[in-house]
C-alpha cells in the first residue's frame, strides 16, 4: 500500500509542471490568444529559477525569479502578436525557439552546479502515517500550490466578474470593444498570467523535481501542456486530469519495470509524446465539441478600429 | 407595409435639443466618412439618419456613442459640451445603442450579456429585471437561455433589452429591420413608439424609405458623408426622399417578360443535417429554376440559407447525387469545381474572403473560378491570358480599380462586387446563383448589378438570388419563395403573392421562431 | 500622442522586402550588445562571429555546405506553409530521412552497387522515409483535425529517441568500441566532393535543383496556385472547388520530403555515419529561414546563406571568444523576432494622431 501512495506522489509530482504550464495557457486561449511560446517560457523559467536558487541559496526565491523571467519573455511574445498584429502562430513558434536559445545560452555554465532545492513535505509524525500520510502530506510544496492555482482558475473563470469577462473577450473580442471592454489590456494581463505560470512549471523541474539544470530539461512538457489545453477543452478541471495522466505515463519507465516488461528505455521514453498525439487526435475528432468549447477568436489576430 | 402615421403626441422642438451636433468630421483612409455633419434630436423624436451605403450614417453613430473619436466638431448633450471618450461613457451619459452586427457572446446566456453591459453596481437582481423590461415593451425575453439557441429576431431583442436595462435617454438603432419580419417590424415599431413617448429620443439608422416615412419624426439625410438635406418624412414621398439620399431619382431596372424554358437546375427532397452546433437543419427543400427565369428565395439570415448555398455550390458535397440536378445531370456528390465545369456560377455573400482573396490580385482572383479552360496549358497558369480575362471583366463592368495586379482589398465594396458578379457571368454559366447580391454596395453599383442579373435572364440563363432585403426580391424576381427554419416554401409567381403572406411564411411556424400574433 | 496603425489598401512591397534586411541588422545590433555584456570587444567579436569563418576558401565551403540543407528543407516548409500546413516536425522528418537513406546504404554499400545506382536509391529512401513521417501528421489532420503543428513537434522527439536506439543497439557498429554510431558508409554510399579540399559536396547542387523545381511549382503551376489560395482565404478555396485534404497532403509531404532529402545529405556528406544526433538543429532553423526568406525561393536562398553563418559563427565563438555555441539559437531565435515585429509593416502603416482635439 506504501507503494501506492508512492506511484500517488510520484505521479502528481510528475504531471505538476504540465498543471502550472497548462492552466496558465488556458487562461491566455481563453482571453483567444494562442501562445505557442510554453515550451520556451518554461525553460527560461527554470533556468532563471535555478541561477537564483544557485546564487542566493533560497530555491523559493529562484521560484519567483523563474516567474518573473517568464512573464518578462512573454511580454516581449504580447508586443509583437498583439501590438503589432504579426501571426501569433509564428510569434509563438518564435519564443519557443528563443527561449530554447537563450536558456542553453545562459544556462551553460550552469549545467553541473548542485543545489538545494524545494523537498516534498516531511512531517515528522504525519507523513509517517501509514498510506494516508504520505498520501496528503507527502508531496513537494509547489503540488500544493498548483492545486490552489487550479481552485483560484476555476474560480476566477466561472464564478468572478473578471472571468466572465476575460471569457467574452476570447469569445468574440469586437463584441467586447463595443461594450467598452479593454480588450488589447485584458489579452496582455492574461499572456503575462501564461507566462509566470509557464515560468513556474518550469522553475518546479529545475529547483524541485529534479532538481538540476539540463539543456532543454523539459523535454517536451510545453507543447504537451499545449495538447492538453485541447485535450481539457478548455476546462480546468480537466486540464488537472490530463496533467496527471501525462504525469502517469512519464513515469510508464518505472512501471513498466516494476512489472518485468523489458523494453528499450528510448522506446519507453517515447510513450509519452505518443500518447499527446493518440489523445490529441481522439479529442480533435469531435468538431462538435471543439466549436462549442474553444473560444471563437483563439489565434484570430485582432485588429482595434 | 404599415403606411399609418406614428401615434402618440406630437413631437414640438424643445427649446434645449437632447442631442446637438455640429461640424462633425472624421476620416479615414481614402475616404472622408463625415464632413462637418450637423444633427439635432430633440427628447422624445424619432429622428431618421437616412442614406445609402457607404454614406457615413454608422461612424457618426460610432462617434455619438464613443467607438470612435471625431477629427473635428462638437457634442452637446442637454445643452452642455461633453466628449464621448469610450462606451461606457455614453452609456453614463443616457445613450444606448442596438448595433446592427450584434455585440452579443453566442455562447453565453441572455443574463451574462446583459450582466457585461451593466456596471458592476448595478448588476442585482438581474434576472428579474430582465422579464420586467422584456414584459412592459413586449419584447419576450428568457434570461436563462443561450444566445446560440436564439434566432436572428430574438437576438435583437437581448440587445434591445439591454439598452433599455440602463435607463437610456437616447437610443440609437442601427439597420433593425434587416433581420426582421415585415409582422416584427410593426411590433419594433411598437415599442419604439412606445419609449418615444415616455420621452426618449430615438436615432433610426436606415436606408428603407417606407419605414422612416411610417415611423420617423424627422429626418436627416446623408451623402458621401455631408448633410443634404432635413425633413419631416411624414410629409415627403420616397420619391423626394430619395432624391436627397442619392441626388436624384431611384432608379429601377428595366424588365422585359419573362419566356422561361426547360428547368435547369432541380433541387429535389434536399436533407442537410449540420453538424455546426449554431446552423439549420435543411429538411425536404425542393424546388426547381428553369432556364430564362430568376426565382427568389427570401428570408430572415439564419434560417438555412448559408447551408442550403452550400449545398447547392458543391461547397459541401451531397449523398444522395439526385438531390441537386444541374442541366439534367445529377451532381449532388460532386464538388465545386466539377459543378462549374458543367455550367454552374456562384457569387457568395461575402465578397472578402470568400468570393475573392483579399490580398490577391483581381488578376489571380480571375483564376480562382476560371481555373479549368484557356487560362491553364497542361497544368501551367498562363499568365498574360489571366490578365487580359482580369481587364475585360474591369472594362465590362465599369469596375474602378487601378487594373488587374490592383489587390481585391484595395477596390470598395461596390467595385469588388462588380468584379466578381462580372467575372461569374464572364464565364457564360447556365445556372447563376446569388446570395447577396447587392449588400453593402452603393445604390449605382447595386443597379447596375441587378440589371445584369435581368439581362442574364433574358439570355435563358437560370437564376436563383437568395437575399434577405424583400425589396431587391421582388423589383428581379419572377417567382419567390420563402426559407424558414430549414423548410422551403413553394415558389409562386411574384404577382400571385403579397408582402403580407411573404411576412408570415418567413415568420415559420416553429416554437423558436418569432411568434405571430395576429 | 496616439499611435496607430492604419491597414494598407496593397501590402507594401517595399516593406516585404526591407524587412528582413531590418531584422538582420537588428540582429547584429543585438550582437553587439550581447557581446559587450560578455566583456568582449565588440569589433573584434563581430569579426570573429561574422567575417572570419567566412574569410578563406574552406569557409565558403563550409558556408554553402551548411547552407544546403537550410535551404532545402525551408523549400519544402514554404510550400507548405503558404497553404497554412504548419509543419513544425521537419527535425524528425530529417531524421527519419537520414534512417532511411543510411538504411539503404549499410544494406547495400557492401553489394558491390555503383555510387550512381546507390547514392539516387538512398536519396529516394530518405525522400520516402522524410515523406512518410510527414504523412503522419497530414492523416490525423485531414481524419481527426488534430493540429499539426503538436502532433509533427511530437514526432521529432520520437525519432531522436527511435534514432537513439537503433545505434545504440541493433545498428550499433560491432567494432566501434562501444560508441552509439553505425558502421560507417562505404566510399560508393557517400556523396562526392563538388570543391576538392572541402567538405562541399553534390547536396548542393540537389539543394538548387529542389528550390528551383519549388519556384516553378508555386507560382506557375495551378496546384502552386491553389495551394497559396487554401493558405490565403480558406472559404474562398473550398468555393473555388479547391480541396483542402489534397492541400494539407501535399503541404506536409512536400516539406517531410524535403527535410528526408536533408537527411540524406547529411548522411551520406559530412557525417559519413549514423549517429544519435543528425542534425544541429537544421529543421528548426530552416523556419526560420523560410520565414525570413519571406517563403520565397531567392529569399530562402538568401536567409539560408545568413543563417548557416549564425552557426559557423557560433561555432567560431566558441572555439575562439568562449561563447557557449547556443549562442547561435539566441540569434536565431532574435532574428526571427525581428522579423515578425519588421513584418507589422507589410500591411499596416503607423500613424501618429496628432493630440489636439477640435472640442
Amino acid at each position: 500500500m506504501d507503494t501506492f501512495a508512492q506511484i500517488v506522489v510520484l505521479t502528481l509530482a510528475a504531471g505538476t509542471p504540465l498543471v502550472f504550464a497548462a492552466l496558465g495557457e488556458l487562461i491566455v486561449e481563453k482571453s483567444g490568444v494562442l501562445n505557442l511560446g510554453v515550451e520556451g517560457m518554461m525553460l527560461v523559467g527554470a533556468i532563471a529559477s535555478f541561477i537564483v536558487a544557485a546564487k542566493t541559496g533560497a530555491p523559493w526565491l529562484g521560484l519567483c525569479a523563474g516567474a518573473l523571467a517568464a512573464a518578462a519573455l512573454s511580454l516581449i511574445f504580447a508586443v509583437i502578436a498583439l501590438t503589432l498584429r504579426a501571426n501569433q502562430v509564428a510569434t509563438g513558434l518564435a519564443l519557443s525557439l528563443f527561449g530554447i536559445g537563450l536558456s542553453a545560452f545562459v544556462g551553460r555554465p550552469y549545467m553541473s552546479v548542485v543545489i538545494e532545492g524545494i523537498r516534498p513535505l516531511a512531517v515528522r509524525g504525519i507523513t509517517d502515517f501509514p498510506v494516508f500520510g504520505k498520501l496528503i502530506f507527502g508531496h513537494n510544496p509547489l503540488v500544493y500550490v498548483s492545486i490552489a492555482l487550479f481552485i483560484v482558475v476555476h474560480a476566477f473563470l466561472y464564478r468572478t466578474r473578471a472571468g466572465l469577462v476575460l471569457r467574452a473577450v476570447g469569445e468574440a473580442p469586437q463584441s467586447a470593444r463595443a461594450i467598452g471592454y479593454p480588450v488589447m489590456t485584458i489579452r496582455y494581463a492574461a499572456v503575462l498570467f501564461g507566462g509566470a505560470c509557464a515560468g513556474v512549471g518550469g522553475a518546479f523541474l529545475a529547483v524541485a523535481y529534479t532538481p538540476s539544470w539540463v539543456e532543454g530539461m523539459t523535454a517536451g512538457r510545453g507543447w504537451i501542456a499545449l495538447a492538453l489545453v485541447v485535450f481539457a477543452t478548455w476546462k480546468p478541471w480537466r486540464v488537472m486530469l490530463g496533467a496527471y495522466l501525462f504525469g502517469s505515463v512519464t513515469l510508464a519507465q518505472f512501471q513498466a519495470q516494476a512489472a518485468g516488461i523489458e523494453l528499450p528505455s528510448q522506446l519507453l521514453a517515447t510513450l509519452p509524446y505518443l500518447a499527446t498525439i493518440i489523445v490529441l487526435a481522439a479529442i480533435s475528432r469531435d468538431e462538435t465539441a471543439i466549436r462549442l468549447n474553444a473560444p471563437a477568436s483563439l489565434g484570430k489576430t485582432y485588429h482595434p478600429e | 407595409m404599415a403606411d399609418s402615421f406614428p401615434a402618440g403626441s406630437a413631437v414640438t422642438a424643445a427649446p434645449v435639443p437632447r442631442l446637438a451636433l455640429r461640424g462633425i468630421t472624421k476620416r479615414y483612409p481614402g475616404v472622408l466618412a463625415n464632413d462637418h455633419v450637423d444633427l439635432d434630436v430633440s427628447p422624445g423624436e424619432i429622428h431618421a439618419v437616412l442614406g445609402e451605403n457607404g454614406a457615413g450614417k454608422s461612424t457618426l453613430m460610432k462617434v455619438i456613442y464613443g467607438v470612435v473619436r471625431p477629427d473635428a466638431g462638437t457634442i452637446r448633450w442637454e445643452g452642455a459640451p461633453v466628449r464621448v471618450r469610450s462606451p461606457a461613457r455614453a452609456r453614463r451619459l443616457g445613450i444606448g445603442m442596438v448595433f446592427q452586427h450584434f455585440s452579443l457572446f453566442e455562447t453565453l446566456t441572455v443574463e451574462d450579456n446583459i450582466r457585461l453591459a451593466l456596471d458592476t453596481s448595478s448588476a442585482s437582481g438581474l434576472p428579474q429585471r430582465i422579464r420586467d423590461v422584456s414584459a412592459r415593451y413586449g419584447l419576450t425575453l428568457d434570461p436563462a437561455r443561450h444566445v446560440h439557441t436564439m434566432s436572428v429576431g430574438e437576438r435583437q431583442r437581448v440587445e434591445i433589452v439591454r439598452c433599455l436595462l440602463q435607463n437610456p435617454r437616447l437610443l440609437i438603432m442601427d439597420e433593425p429591420t434587416s433581420v426582421l419580419t415585415p409582422q416584427a417590424v410593426l411590433r419594433l415599431f411598437d415599442t419604439l413608439r412606445t419609449l418615444a413617448g415616455e420621452g426618449c429620443s430615438i436615432l433610426y439608422i436606415s436606408h428603407k424609405l417606407d419605414e422612416i416615412r411610417a415611423l420617423c419624426h424627422r429626418a436627416t439625410v446623408l451623402r458621401a458623408g455631408r448633410v443634404t438635406g432635413e425633413c419631416d418624412p411624414r410629409l415627403e414621398t420616397s420619391a423626394s426622399l430619395a432624391r436627397m439620399m442619392i441626388g436624384g431619382n431611384l432608379p429601377h431596372p428595366v424588365h422585359r417578360t419573362a419566356h422561361a424554358g426547360a428547368p435547369a437546375l432541380i433541387v429535389e427532397s434536399l436533407d442537410v443535417r449540420t453538424d455546426d452546433p449554431f446552423g439549420t437543419t435543411l429538411r425536404s427543400i425542393s424546388f426547381e429554376v428553369r432556364a430564362g427565369e430568376i426565382v427568389g428565395i427570401a428570408g430572415v439570415s439564419g434560417n438555412g440559407q448559408k447551408e442550403l448555398l452550400a449545398a447547392l455550390s458543391g461547397e459541401r458535397t451531397l449523398a444522395r447525387d439526385s438531390a441537386v440536378t444541374l442541366c439534367g445531370t445529377p451532381v449532388g456528390t460532386r464538388d465545386a469545381f466539377a459543378r462549374r465545369r458543367l455550367g454552374l456560377a456562384f457569387i457568395p455573400e461575402d465578397r472578402l474572403g470568400h468570393g475573392a482573396v483579399p490580398e490577391m490580385s483581381l488578376a489571380d482572383n480571375a483564376l480562382l473560378t476560371a481555373r479549368g479552360g484557356a487560362l491553364v496549358s497542361h497544368g501551367f497558369i498562363r499568365a498574360s491570358a489571366v490578365r487580359a480575362c482580369a481587364s475585360r471583366t474591369i472594362t465590362a463592368f465599369g469596375v474602378k480599380a487601378s487594373g488587374p495586379d490592383a489587390a481585391a482589398r484595395s477596390l470598395s465594396g461596390g467595385n469588388l462586387q462588380k468584379y466578381i458578379v462580372g467575372r461569374e457571368i464572364g464565364q457564360h454559366p447556365k445556372v447563376l446563383i446569388a446570395a447577396q447580391p447587392t449588400w453593402g454596395v452603393d445604390v449605382g453599383a447595386s443597379t447596375q448589378i441587378r440589371q445584369a442579373l435581368i439581362d442574364l435572364r433574358d439570355r435563358g440563363v437560370a437564376v436563383l438570388v437568395i437575399s434577405e432585403e424583400l425589396d431587391e426580391l421582388v423589383e428581379i424576381c419572377d417567382r419567390l419563395a420563402v426559407i424558414a427554419q430549414g423548410r422551403l416554401s413553394p415558389a409562386k409567381p411574384i404577382r400571385e403573392t403579397s408582402a403580407e403572406e411573404i411576412g408570415l411564411l418567413m415568420a415559420g411556424a416553429a416554437p423558436s421562431g418569432d411568434k405571430v400574433v395576429s | 500622442m496616439n499611435a496607430r496603425l492604419e491597414l494598407r489598401a496593397q501590402p507594401s512591397r517595399v516593406a516585404m522586402w526591407a524587412a528582413p534586411v531590418l531584422a538582420a541588422l537588428a540582429t547584429l545590433l543585438v550582437g553587439f550588445i550581447v557581446f559587450e555584456a560578455f566583456g568582449l570587444d565588440p569589433v573584434a567579436a563581430f569579426t570573429a562571429f561574422f567575417i572570419e569563418p567566412v574569410a578563406t576558401r574552406y569557409g565558403i565551403a563550409e558556408l554553402l555546405l551548411k547552407a544546403s540543407p537550410l535551404m532545402l528543407i525551408a523549400t519544402g516548409l514554404a510550400i507548405g506553409y503558404r497553404a497554412n500546413v504548419w509543419n513544425i516536425g521537419a527535425e524528425g522528418q530529417l531524421t527519419l530521412g537520414a534512417l532511411a537513406g543510411g538504411a539503404v546504404a549499410l544494406a547495400l554499400g557492401d553489394a558491390g552497387w555503383p555510387a550512381a545506382l546507390l547514392l539516387p536509391a538512398m536519396f529516394v529512401a530518405g525522400a520516402l522515409g522524410g515523406m512518410l513521417w510527414a504523412a503522419i501528421p497530414a492523416f490525423l489532420r485531414t481524419r481527426f483535425h488534430a493540429n499539426e503543428i503538436l502532433t509533427s513537434l511530437m514526432l521529432v522527439y520520437v525519432a531522436t529517441l527511435l534514432l537513439s536506439w537503433l545505434v545504440h543497439g541493433p545498428w550499433r557498429d560491432p567494432e566501434g568500441y562501444n560508441f552509439p554510431q553505425s558502421k560507417l558508409f562505404t566510399a560508393n554510399a557517400l556523396l562526392p566532393s563538388l570543391i576538392p579540399d572541402t567538405r562541399l559536396n553534390v547536396g548542393f547542387l540537389v539543394a538548387l535543383a529542389v528550390v528551383a523545381l519549388a519556384w516553378l511549382f508555386v507560382n506557375r503551376h495551378i496546384v502552386g496556385f491553389e495551394m497559396r489560395v487554401s493558405g490565403l482565404a480558406p472559404a474562398a478555396a473550398r468555393y473555388a472547388g479547391i480541396s483542402a485534404r489534397r492541400s494539407i497532403w501535399l503541404g506536409m509531404l512536400a516539406g517531410g520530403a524535403c527535410a528526408g532529402l536533408a537527411g540524406v545529405g547529411e548522411a551520406a556528406g559530412p557525417i559519413g555515419q549514423l549517429v544519435p544526433s543528425m542534425s544541429p538543429g537544421y529543421g528548426f532553423a530552416a523556419i526560420i529561414v523560410a520565414f525570413v526568406g519571406r517563403l520565397h525561393p531567392a529569399g530562402i536562398a538568401l536567409a539560408s546563406l545568413l543563417m548557416s553563418l549564425l552557426y559557423l559563427g557560433g561555432e567560431s565563438a566558441q572555439m575562439h571568444l568562449a561563447l557557449p555555441s547556443a549562442v547561435t539559437g539566441l540569434f536565431q531565435g532574435t532574428l526571427l523576432f525581428f522579423l515578425l515585429a519588421a513584418d507589422v509593416l507589410v500591411n499596416f502603416r503607423p500613424r501618429i494622431a496628432r493630440a489636439a482635439r477640435a472640442q
